[in-house]
């Protein structure tokens, strides 16, 4: 007979290596979606028992109680007491601890067990409280709470077997009948109690080092000192851009010969016409401009998890909260910021973990103004294309400068906008309190990280399968219909509707110095920020013929003025145009206005950046 | 181990330097002038570790006014604005 489906949930605080728990257990089997009407990532992976039974499990945020005071913890708690909608109640639940960190764990344990959840306490990093010489009685720990205690070592292949073990043996004996909940939010007094309480079992069980970590301490005397601190965070930043720029070429450029090898084939195989341009313009070069920023998106995650695994993101937030606190920001934007410099979509779902409401929708409506990895394609074309490669004070790389200096701008923007916005708009708010708990580094663990990475690679994959080449097959069709008469001389776009939409735009961009090509390519930009220089591609390739396509940057250093060209950079720092970023901050903020706030201000700093830029630019000669 | 903390005046952990060490006598959300609650301030405060007897330790300040603090609570580090830590009274 098969048995039904078994629900787990991980529940734990912050840190407690929930997550590589969960993929330990789960591996690549792995659904990330959101939970309905909130934000908040659910994720949710499946396995099967030693014996057999086939488990599915969710990852909860991770919380310190059941309060309910930010959407994470209101998941939480609504998902265990089985008030969650949509989800099933699960039939057991694994609070998952670091054990050499039990204190706030046990006491947010003695409260889940109110809920009357049949619940396993599972002691995680089990092999380091060892190492560092914390021995925990695990039977008496049991015999304390009441309830089945499991160590496990996460990170270690069969690290986990206990817990499978003992999931085997709930199973089969798990009442059907679970004990009714006399779950309430707890008074402070009771709070009190129960972290008490706690500290009593854990003193009773557990005999802990007279030192704490020893290498925590001697790396946080470097890391978080005052000056050191700063300067240990830049240089961490300078590596992590060093990397995404010079160190992906390589894997760029082999993608970009393998496309163009590609297209070259299908140029040679098919015969002249409209399927072959289809194939060869519109979806190879077109999808394939996207493709190549893989190698990006791949570093600049790997480095946003490292750090996050290794502990430092905590830190770094420590260090930035004063000073981003004089732009009117709260220190955990940090992190959300940090990750807006890959994509502003998984940075805007990180405000989450700012639960004062006005600063969250402060680093919400700034987000999009971090330069996000979309936005690379755009200027390395521009920048190859017209800045010259050539040294100034002789050791610095002329374009590497201005891409160092687009990258300031729009930070410098973002702090800006963020004083006004607490200056003007929300400015009877005191200062939400900034309260982080700064976990002992661990070594990151690479299966995890790979999990991570191959996630979100995922993601870009599909968008690039999906919108960005629906978007181009719509690129192809405006620039290729209807096609030019018999015996026409001027290049065929020339006829086309593109051409007709980008004329009948040209007027309004024609004082920030964009003609009807760029036009047309700002369009399908709204999709995503990256199609633009596909869409440029494309329009010029149909202009221009396969010369054309496979030069691109060549064509444009020829057809624009130096004053086009930074006036399109100019753009790029705000680049309004990121429909799924607008999307993201309607459902983020659950409100059409706060979207439209963003897409208009945005629109009004990149028209006025451009239309400064180019005029500046044309009065000195670069018209 | 010192025992000289009965001893020693109550002082707010929001005034302490880095370096201080002393246990939590108890916690008084009124004085922080928070963004918070009382109620609320003084909930997280203990879901952070924050309960009467627990030793604490200042081990790092920021750059600015020295501002926020990492605090050492008994076997976890919390960072924490001086003006949060306020409502810790400490000896």
């Amino acid at each position: 007979m098969e048995l039904p489906l078994l629900h787990l949930a991980l529940v734990g605080t912050p840190n407690s290596g929930k997550t590589s728990l969960f993929n330990a257990l789960t591996g690549s089997r792995q659904k990330v979606a959101n939970y309905p009407g909130v934000t908040v990532e659910r994720k949710e992976g499946f396995f099967v028992t030693p014996l057999g039974r086939q488990v599915s499990v969710v990852d909860l945020p991770g919380t310190y109680s059941l309060r309910g005071r930010s959407p994470d913890e209101e998941i939480t708690r609504d998902f265990v007491l089985g008030k969650a909608s949509g989800e099933t109640v699960p039939d057991l639940v694994l609070c998952v601890a670091d054990s050499t960190n039990l204190r706030l764990t046990i006491r947010l344990l003695l409260e889940l067990k109110r809920t009357g959840r049949p619940m396993v306490l599972v002691l995680n990093m089990f092999d380091i409280a060892a190492r560092r010489g914390i021995t925990v009685d695990v039977e008496r720990l049991a015999k304390e709470l009441g309830l089945p205690v499991v160590t496990s070592i996460a990170v270690r292949r069969g690290g986990t077997a206990n817990l499978l073990k003992l999931t085997d043996e709930i199973s089969a004996k798990l009442a059907a009948e679970a004990e009714a909940s006399s779950w309430r939010a707890l008074s402070v007094s009771e709070l009190r109690a129960t972290q008490r309480e706690a500290d009593r079992i854990i003193a009773d069980c557990v005999s802990l080092p007279a030192r704490p970590d020893t290498w925590t301490a001697r790396i946080d005397a470097v890391v978080l000192h005052p000056v050191g601190g700063l300067v240990v965070l830049t240089l961490i930043l300078f590596v992590m851009f060093q990397a995404v720029f010079a160190w992906a070429q390589p894997a760029m450029d082999l993608l970009k010969s393998g496309f163009d090898a590609l297209g070259e084939l299908v140029q040679a195989t098919l015969p002249d016409g409209l399927l072959q341009s289809f194939l060869q313009n519109g979806v190879i070069s077109g999808v394939g401009s996207v493709i190549v920023f893989l190698p990006q998106i791949i570093l600049i995650f790997l480095f946003i998890l490292l750090l996050e695994d290794f502990g430092y993101m905590a830190r770094a937030a420590f260090l930035m909260d004063r000073i981003m606190g004089g732009a009117g920001l709260h220190g955990r934007a940090f992190i959300p910021l940090l990750s807006s410099f890959a994509c502003a979509i998984p940075g805007i779902m990180a405000t989450r973990v700012i639960d004062n409401k006005r600063d969250r929708l402060t680093t919400i409506l700034i987000a999009p103004l971090m330069t996000c990895s979309a936005r690379i394609p755009v200027y390395t074309l521009i920048i190859s294309a017209f800045i010259p490669a050539k040294d100034v004070w002789g050791f610095i790389n002329l374009q590497g400068l201005v891409m160092f200096g687009l990258y300031a701008a729009g930070i410098a923007s973002a702090l800006v906008v963020s004083f006004l916005i607490k200056f003007f708009m929300l400015r009877d708010f005191a200062p939400a309190p900034f309260m982080l708990e700064l976990p002992d580094y661990k070594m990151p663990r690479l299966k995890s990280i790979a999990i991570g990475i191959y996630t979100r690679a995922k993601m870009f994959l599909v968008r690039a399968g999906t919108t960005i080449f629906s978007m181009m097959v719509l690129i192809w069709f405006l620039a290729s219909f209807p096609q030019p008469p018999a015996g026409a001389t001027e290049p065929a776009i020339e006829f086309s509707l593109a051409a007709m939409i980008g004329k009948a735009l040209e007027p309004l961009l024609a004082p920030v110095g964009f003609n009807w090509q760029i036009a047309v390519a700002l369009i399908p930009g709204m999709a995503a920020r990256e199609v633009a220089v596909a869409a440029l591609g494309t329009v010029y390739a149909i202009e221009g013929g396969k010369e054309a396509a496979e030069q691109i940057g060549q064509v444009l250093a020829t057809k624009w003025s130096l004053a086009t060209a930074l006036s399109m950079l100019a753009w790029y720092i705000f680049a309004p145009q990121c429909a799924s970023t607008l999307a993201v901050i309607r459902r983020e903020t659950g409100s059409w206005a706060w979207m439209a706030v963003t897409f208009t201000y945005m629109l009004v700093l990149a028209y006025a950046a451009s239309l400064l830029t180019y005029n500046v630019a044309v009065a000195l000669g670069a018209g | 181990m010192t025992d000289t903390n009965d001893t020693r005046p109550h002082m707010p952990l929001g005034l302490a330097q880095r370096g201080y060490t002393g246990v939590i006598q108890h916690l008084s959300a009124r004085e922080a002038g928070s963004a918070l609650s009382d109620i609320e301030l003084e909930s997280r405060l203990i879901e952070l570790g924050f309960v009467e007897g627990a030793r604490v330790e200042v081990l790092h300040e920021g750059l600015v006014g020295r501002d926020p603090i990492a605090v050492r609570v008994d076997s976890i580090t919390i960072a924490v604005r001086r003006r949060e830590a306020m409502a810790v009274i400490v000896a």
